[in-house]
């Protein structure tokens, strides 16, 4: 796969342009889950991590939130709806954002990596464990491991996509809620979805969740209630990027930097300029033994 | 400042007046005795570190400079926070060792209407008011004060990044960078006016004294006032 985008990379990214790469795209459809959990083993399989200890806190969700060993989590939801009960099963995982919110935060020079299809990709060899990905994400999906110090999520299978196979959890969906193809196709069909939704299933609000904010996602769902995505167990409806990792890392950071050269080059030229301030020895030493020494530019004293 | 604070700076400065030695010539003038210049050293080496070390996260045209000095990234971002707190608590003594003469006065904002004097050398010698400190050092000095206040409560944030939402983090890397900044500026201007700037002054927070030349032309009121002490002593002698 060729890559697009590194992380905190000064310069060109090499490679950058040379092939054409489809975009690619998960979709998922909420309102087909049944949450049988079939992606979240599929996915610690093929990823080959073991089960970590599951959380029960009065939901049939499987743990709080995902962990650096556990990237996808079906959130439950019981919603309730004009006196009507209805579950909201959300697959939680990274979003893979046009603009990566934490490769833009990222100080580690190649610790992030965006590729021509659209897949953000953690190097965690790269990594130096300082967090900021974790801040600069909308959706709260990077997670550091205490131990090694690196932070993990979601690679969208790059490994299997790369070799041109599904990610694993597309894989295991046994309702074929989970869909996996260009993002123009999977873009079409959620349309497609979202359209029968609202006339034949009634549900009015139903749409396609690719938040522009972000310039869309290679994850996209179809959600029964588009306007209110938050009820999805807290889908931000317009996710942002803090401007702390865009305007201020890319333009006022190396604008101070900058100007600290500049500093430094002042200080270097004050000197050559304006001369040092030499002590001044007791007024008639100096005038009748060093008289040389009296700087014609300067004022004398009386 | 408390009086147990005093006493222990007190306890301390002759401790290690008494370990150590400031040898003080003719002609010359004790400036910065052992203690002092122990703890300014050491405020000044971790300074350092954590200078290079935080800047080599600040950005990626420095990330693949500095982070070799500390042993690549991971280690860098591992000592950034510890080399930072060896600071705050080397400064913390320092702050209590020179809170007295760094006090602000009337005659500093008087210093500072003069400033453009001061940076363009058109006077010979300093304001006959001008004591231990002047007002540019006390800027310096009172910068690092604060800014070590919020860079302290902002590194706490990003290195605890899951105690507070992902926003108190995001503007923390804003007040850390702001107040890394201008502790920069005033470092730059520090050593600048300390070394090539004012010949003799180095020497003085090395082996601790100062010629009377030195003292009379950059601190008059100080010399006037160490100097008087010391006519009197020998007065008394006599």
């Amino acid at each position: 796969m060729q890559i697009q985008e590194i992380s905190a990379h000064p310069g060109p990214v090499a490679g950058q342009g040379t092939q054409r790469a489809p975009q690619v795209c998960k979709y998922i459809d909420v309102t087909t889950c049944i949450g049988c959990k079939a992606c979240e083993v599929a996915c610690v399989e093929w990823n080959d991590y073991p089960f970590r200890e599951t959380t029960f806190n009065n939901t049939y969700q499987t743990m709080p939130s995902t962990e650096w060993n556990y990237w996808n989590l079906i959130k439950f939801v019981e919603h309730e709806q004009d006196g009507n009960f209805m579950w909201l099963m959300r697959k939680d995982q990274c979003m893979h954002c046009e603009d990566p919110g934490c490769l833009r935060a990222c100080p580690a020079d190649g610790a992030i990596i965006k590729y021509q299809n659209g897949i953000v990709d953690f190097e965690q060899e790269n990594c130096i464990g300082c967090g900021y990905c974790i801040s600069g994400c909308p959706f709260d999906i990077p997670k550091f491991n205490p131990h090694t110090k690196k932070v993990f999520k979601c690679t969208l299978c790059s490994d299997r996509v790369s070799e041109g196979l599904e990610p694993a959890c597309i894989k295991a969906c046994p309702t074929g809620c989970l869909h996996f193809g260009t993002k123009e196709d999977m873009v079409q069909i959620a349309h497609s979805r979202a359209h029968q939704l609202k006339t034949q299933s009634g549900f009015a609000n139903a749409g396609v969740y690719d938040p522009q904010s972000i310039g869309g996602t290679h994850v996209i769902y179809v959600l029964h209630d588009i306007t209110r995505p938050e009820i999805y167990s807290g889908l931000p409806a317009n996710p942002v990027i803090p401007p702390s990792y865009t305007y201020w890392k890319w333009i006022a950071k190396p604008a101070a930097l900058v100007m600290a050269g500049l500093g430094v080059l002042a200080v270097f030229f004050h000197r050559i300029t304006y001369g040092p301030k030499l002590p001044e020895r007791e007024t008639e030493e100096l005038v009748t033994e060093h008289p040389d020494e009296v700087d014609a530019g300067r004022k004398e004293k009386p | 400042m408390s009086g147990s604070v005093e006493r222990f700076d007190e306890k301390a400065r002759a401790a290690f007046a008494h370990r150590g030695r400031t040898v003080v010539r003719r002609g010359e003038l004790l400036r910065h005795p052992v203690y002092t210049r122990v703890l300014h050293w050491t405020v000044a080496i971790f300074f350092v570190l954590a200078l290079l070390s935080g800047f080599a996260i600040y950005s990626p045209w420095l990330y693949r400079w500095l982070t070799p000095l500390f042993g690549g990234g991971p280690r860098t971002r591992f000592l950034h926070p510890w080399f930072s707190l060896a600071f705050t608590i080397a400064f913390a003594f320092q702050f209590v060792n020179w809170l007295r003469p760094m006090r602000w006065t009337p005659n500093d904002s008087r210093w500072m209407r003069r400033i453009r004097a001061y940076v363009t050398n058109s006077e010979k010698s300093e304001p006959r008011d001008v004591g231990f400190f002047n007002a540019g050092q006390k800027i310096y000095f009172w910068l690092l004060g604060f800014g070590l206040v919020f860079l302290l409560i902002t590194g706490f944030l990003m290195w605890f990044d899951d105690l507070t939402p992902r926003w108190f983090v995001a503007i923390s890397y804003v007040v850390h960078d702001i107040a890394a900044l201008a502790l920069l500026a005033g470092f730059i201007i520090h050593i600048y006016e300390s070394t090539a700037q004012q010949p003799g002054t180095f020497h003085s927070m090395i082996d601790g004294t100062v010629t009377d030349d030195w003292a009379r032309s950059h601190h008059p009121a100080w010399y006037e006032e160490v100097t008087g002490e010391r006519r009197q002593r020998e007065n008394e002698s006599e």
